[in-house]
C-alpha cells in the first residue's frame, strides 16, 4: 500500500459551481495514472470526509491530463451561514491519506 | 476563411497583464480582443450588493490598453460579466469606466451593452409554467426566493453578443454571458465550427492559466482554423504543453467530457490535444451536441442579514481541551441574555481544530492555540452588533470547568476588537431557465460614444 500524494504531481480543490465541491488528482505520466486511478473508488473517498457516498456525485477518469475527477456536494452553498471556504481551494487535505 | 486569431489578455478584466504580452499578442494580428470579467467563485455578496469583486483602478488600467490597441487596429473588443456579477449596476459601472476611458485618450466608438437582468414577474411566471428547473444539487425555484433576491441574472449565450457584432459594435459590455462566448462569437458568425470556437473559448477564458508555468495576469493567444485551433502563450517564459492544456479543461468543473452551455453540450470524448514546435498545443475532434430545447443558466442571489465578525485567540490548553463545550455554553448564555432576539445566528469559526473544513474535517484535533472568529448575522446590523458584542464579552470572561486563568480567556489583536461587515447575501436561483428565443431577454443599447 502506498500513499497516492507520493506519485501524483497535483492534488487540488475547487468549487465547480456554488453547490459542487471538485477534487483534481493529477499524475506526471500515463503509467502512474493507469497504476493509481483504479484504486480511486467513491467508498474510499466517502470514508476519507465521512460523507455519505451517494454525497460523492462523480469520479472521472481524464487520459488526456492524467487526471482523475472527483465531485462532491458541498456541504453547503458557496457563501451560506457557516462558510468555512468560499472558493473550495484548501478542502483537498483528506486527500493526501490517500491510498493505492 | 482561413484563420481567426483571438487575443485574450487576461483571466479576469482587471487582473492585469504585461505590456510585453499584450503587445506579443498584437503584433500577431488579432482579429479580436475578448475578455472574461467575471466569476461566482467569490461568491454570493457582489452579485447580490451590485458589487464588483475586481478594483476600479485595476479594471480602468486594463480597459486604457485593450481600448486603445482595439480602436486603433479596427477590431472588436468584447467584455462578458462585466463587472464580476454582469447585473445591471456591473454593467453600469463598466461602462461608466469605458467612458471615462474614451475621454481620457479623445477616441469615439460605437458602444453596444447588453443587459442580462431577469424580470422577476417574467420569471414567475416561467415558474409557474414549469419552464425553471434545478441546476445540479439545488432545491427547486420558489416565488418567495424570486421575490427575496436583489438581483437575478442569466447567462447569454452566443446570439445577443453576435447581435452586437452585427450592429458594428466597436466595444461590447455584456452583462453575464457565458465565458467561451465573447471569444467564439465573432468566429461563429463568420462560419467557423461552434464547437472548436466554443472550447478554444473555454479555454482563453481563463487566459494563461492554462499555460504552464500558469497565470491569471498574463495573455494567452488563439488560432482557430476550420479542423482545429492552436494555443500559444507569449511571454516566452510560459508555454502550452499537452498537459498545461488538458488539464485546465479539469478546471471548475465537475466533468471534463462533457460541458453543457447555452444551447448545448460541448463533447470532449473524441478531443485530441497535439503539442507542436514553440510551445504551442493543437486541439482538435471536441464536438459541440445542441439540446433540443434551450436552456439558459440562471443565477441569483438575496440578503439574508447583516453580519458582525470579532477575531481573538485563545492558549490556555485547559480551555483548548473543552472549547465545543465552552462555546455552547456561550451561546446558551446569548439566548438566555436576548430571548427576544431569536433571529439571529451565531457562529465560531475555530482555526486551527476545523477552521478550514468545519464538517469536512476529518481530524478536529485543535493544536496548541486557537484562532477564533466569532460571527453574528442578524436582520439589522444593530441586533448583529448586539449579539456578537455580547457572545464576545461573555466567552471572554466565562468561567469553565477547572478554569485557572482568571483574568480573561481571550487574546485580541485589535481595538476595536467587533467588526461590522455589513450586509450578508445568499445564492437564491442557481437554476435552468427554457427559452423559446436566446436572445428574448437580454436587452442591447447601441449608442455612439
Amino acid at each position: 500500500m502506498r500513499y497516492v500524494k507520493d506519485v501524483a504531481s497535483v492534488i487540488r480543490s475547487k468549487n465547480a459551481g456554488p453547490y459542487e465541491l471538485t477534487f483534481d488528482l493529477m499524475f506526471p505520466d500515463e503509467h502512474t495514472y493507469e497504476q493509481v486511478r483504479h484504486s480511486i473508488t467513491k467508498e474510499k473517498i466517502a470514508a476519507l470526509y465521512k460523507i455519505p457516498e451517494q454525497d460523492v456525485l462523480s469520479i472521472i477518469h481524464f487520459a488526456p491530463a492524467h487526471a482523475v475527477k472527483i465531485t462532491i456536494v458541498r456541504p453547503r452553498a458557496s457563501g451560506d451561514l457557516g462558510e468555512t471556504d468560499v472558493y473550495g481551494a484548501q478542502q483537498h487535505a483528506p486527500l493526501l491519506e490517500l491510498t493505492y | 476563411m482561413t484563420e481567426l486569431r483571438i487575443l485574450s489578455p487576461t483571466a479576469i478584466l482587471g487582473y492585469g497583464f504585461p505590456l510585453t504580452s499584450f503587445q506579443a499578442g498584437l503584433e500577431r494580428d488579432p482579429h479580436v480582443i475578448a475578455v472574461d470579467a467575471g466569476s461566482t467563485d467569490p461568491g454570493p455578496y457582489y452579485l447580490g450588493a451590485g458589487k464588483s469583486f475586481t478594483g476600479r483602478a485595476p479594471v480602468k488600467r486594463d480597459l486604457c490598453y485593450l481600448i486603445e490597441a482595439a480602436l486603433e487596429r479596427g477590431i472588436p473588443l468584447i467584455v462578458g460579466t462585466a463587472g464580476g456579477s454582469g447585473a445591471k449596476p456591473h454593467v453600469d459601472w463598466t461602462v461608466e469606466i469605458v467612458r471615462e476611458v474614451l475621454r481620457e485618450i479623445k477616441a469615439k466608438a460605437r458602444l453596444a451593452v447588453i443587459y442580462s437582468d431577469v424580470d422577476p414577474e417574467l420569471l414567475r411566471e416561467e415558474l409557474r409554467r414549469g419552464r425553471v428547473q434545478p441546476l445540479g444539487p439545488v432545491a427547486p425555484l420558489t416565488e418567495e426566493e424570486i421575490a427575496a433576491s436583489s438581483h437575478i441574472v442569466a447567462q447569454m449565450g452566443l446570439e445577443p453578443i453576435m447581435e452586437a457584432l452585427e450592429a458594428g459594435a466597436q466595444i461590447i459590455v455584456a452583462g453575464r454571458a457565458y465565458d467561451p462566448t465573447v471569444f467564439a462569437a465573432l468566429p461563429v458568425m463568420q462560419g467557423y465550427d461552434p464547437a472548436l470556437a466554443l472550447h478554444l473559448g473555454k479555454i482563453l477564458e481563463c487566459a494563461a492559466i492554462a499555460a504552464t508555468p500558469g497565470s491569471g495576469s498574463d495573455c494567452l493567444f488563439g488560432y482557430l482554423r476550420s479542423d482545429s485551433f492552436i494555443l500559444e502563450a507569449l511571454n516566452p517564459q510560459r508555454k502550452c504543453t499537452k498537459l498545461s492544456v488538458a488539464a485546465h479543461t479539469l478546471y471548475e468543473k465537475s466533468d471534463p467530457y462533457s460541458l453543457p452551455g447555452p444551447g448545448g453540450t460541448l463533447d470532449l470524448r473524441e478531443t485530441r490535444f497535439e503539442e507542436l514546435p514553440g510551445g504551442k498545443v493543437r486541439v482538435s475532434g471536441t464536438r459541440f451536441i445542441p439540446t433540443e430545447k434551450y436552456f439558459l443558466k440562471l443565477e441569483g442571489a438575496r440578503r439574508i442579514g447583516f453580519r458582525t465578525i470579532s477575531i481573538a485567540g485563545v492558549r490556555d490548553p485547559i480551555m483548548i481541551s473543552q472549547i465545543d463545550e465552552v462555546i455552547a455554553a456561550v451561546k446558551e448564555r446569548v439566548a438566555d441574555n436576548f430571548r427576544d432576539l431569536r433571529d439571529y445566528q451565531l457562529h465560531v469559526h475555530c482555526y486551527g481544530k476545523n477552521g478550514v473544513m468545519g464538517a469536512l474535517e476529518p481530524q478536529p484535533q485543535p493544536g496548541h492555540e486557537l484562532g477564533l472568529v466569532m460571527e453574528a448575522v442578524a436582520p439589522t446590523q444593530d441586533v448583529a452588533d448586539t449579539i456578537c458584542s455580547f457572545f464576545r464579552s461573555t466567552l471572554l470572561h466565562f468561567g469553565y470547568p477547572g478554569r485557572k486563568s482568571t483574568a480573561g480567556n481571550l487574546a485580541f489583536p485589535y481595538s476595536p476588537s467587533d467588526i461590522s461587515t455589513g450586509p450578508v447575501y445568499q445564492f437564491s436561483v442557481y437554476h435552468l431557465l427554457e427559452v423559446d428565443d436566446p436572445k428574448g431577454l437580454f436587452a442591447m443599447e447601441v449608442r455612439e460614444e
